[in-house]
């Protein structure tokens, strides 16, 4: 049937195991900044889990599991625990690039143009290796606020209240996000046509 | 007639609400005559799709990704 039937399921597999373990706490700690909170919403995660463990027979399909009950902890933990300072100024909402001009049209060679193959992901992995990189290079906050939407998928009211950010901060962040992200890919990923 | 910043802000915004009738109107009249921003918006909307196909059918290859890397 399958061919991942050949191969062991990560609680079977102590190597396996601790490899899910340490791409959950990556995942946790980058979402979480907090080291004893990323580790115990994996502990979690993972006990949730291993209640259920016998009833996967595929690899992937268990990490899609796990994954996602990590994804519903965290989101759980973002939803109830910040309450960090009221930003009176949004400093990463000034526009800090130079992709439009003082009219605010496109800047000479930042005018997006048509991806080559966005269907064909050949190489997977090593798409979201770049795809991490360009997260990476965003401002912290801008960078944040993107994983909270598109990753844990929390909207836009969760974010603000969790982060005590105006809506009109929130659009403001997420869009510079979205446009240095576009510029980065294009650049480093998409071939542009 | 919108600035394509104005534009790509109601691109961006559009993941997060409905846009207004006359906010969909501006932009359609902006699109139809801005290639650099009807390509922004598709490609916003590329990203959005990348990231819940990866985690639907393959259980989050990001960001395991980093941890692949030896």
């Amino acid at each position: 049937m399958s061919p991942d039937h050949s191969m062991p399921l990560p609680f079977e597999d102590p190597q396996g195991l601790e490899r899910l373990r340490q791409q959950m706490l990556a995942f946790a700690r980058l979402q979480l900044s907090d080291e004893h909170l990323a580790e115990d919403a994996v502990q979690e995660a993972l006990e949730g889990a291993l209640k259920n463990a016998s009833s996967f027979t595929r690899q992937s399909t268990l990490k899609t599991w796990v994954f996602s009950i990590l994804r519903h902890k965290i989101a759980d933990i973002l939803r109830g625990r910040y309450r960090e300072p009221v930003r009176e100024h949004c400093k990463e909402c000034a526009s800090d690039d130079d992709l439009f001009d003082e009219g605010g049209h496109w800047q000479a060679g930042a005018t997006p143009r048509r991806w080559g193959g966005t269907q064909d992901l050949v190489d997977k992995t090593q798409f979201w290796r770049v795809f991490d990189a360009c997260l990476e290079a965003l401002p912290p906050e801008q960078a944040r606020v993107f994983m909270m939407r598109e990753f844990i998928e929390l909207n836009s009211a969760e974010i603000c209240q969790s982060l005590e950010l105006s809506t009109s901060n929130l659009h403001v962040l997420l869009h510079r996000a979205r446009l240095k992200l576009r510029a980065c890919l294009s650049e480093n990923w998409f071939s542009e046509e | 007639m919108l600035s394509c910043e104005q534009a790509t802000r109601l691109q961006s915004e559009r993941q997060e609400r409905s846009l207004t009738m006359k906010e969909k109107m501006n932009l359609t009249m902006h699109t139809a005559i801005c290639s650099g921003c009807r390509e922004f918006g598709k490609q916003v909307d590329s990203l959005r799709q990348l990231i819940r196909e990866d985690r639907n059918c393959h259980g989050s290859e990001y960001p395991k990704s980093r941890d692949s890397e030896k």
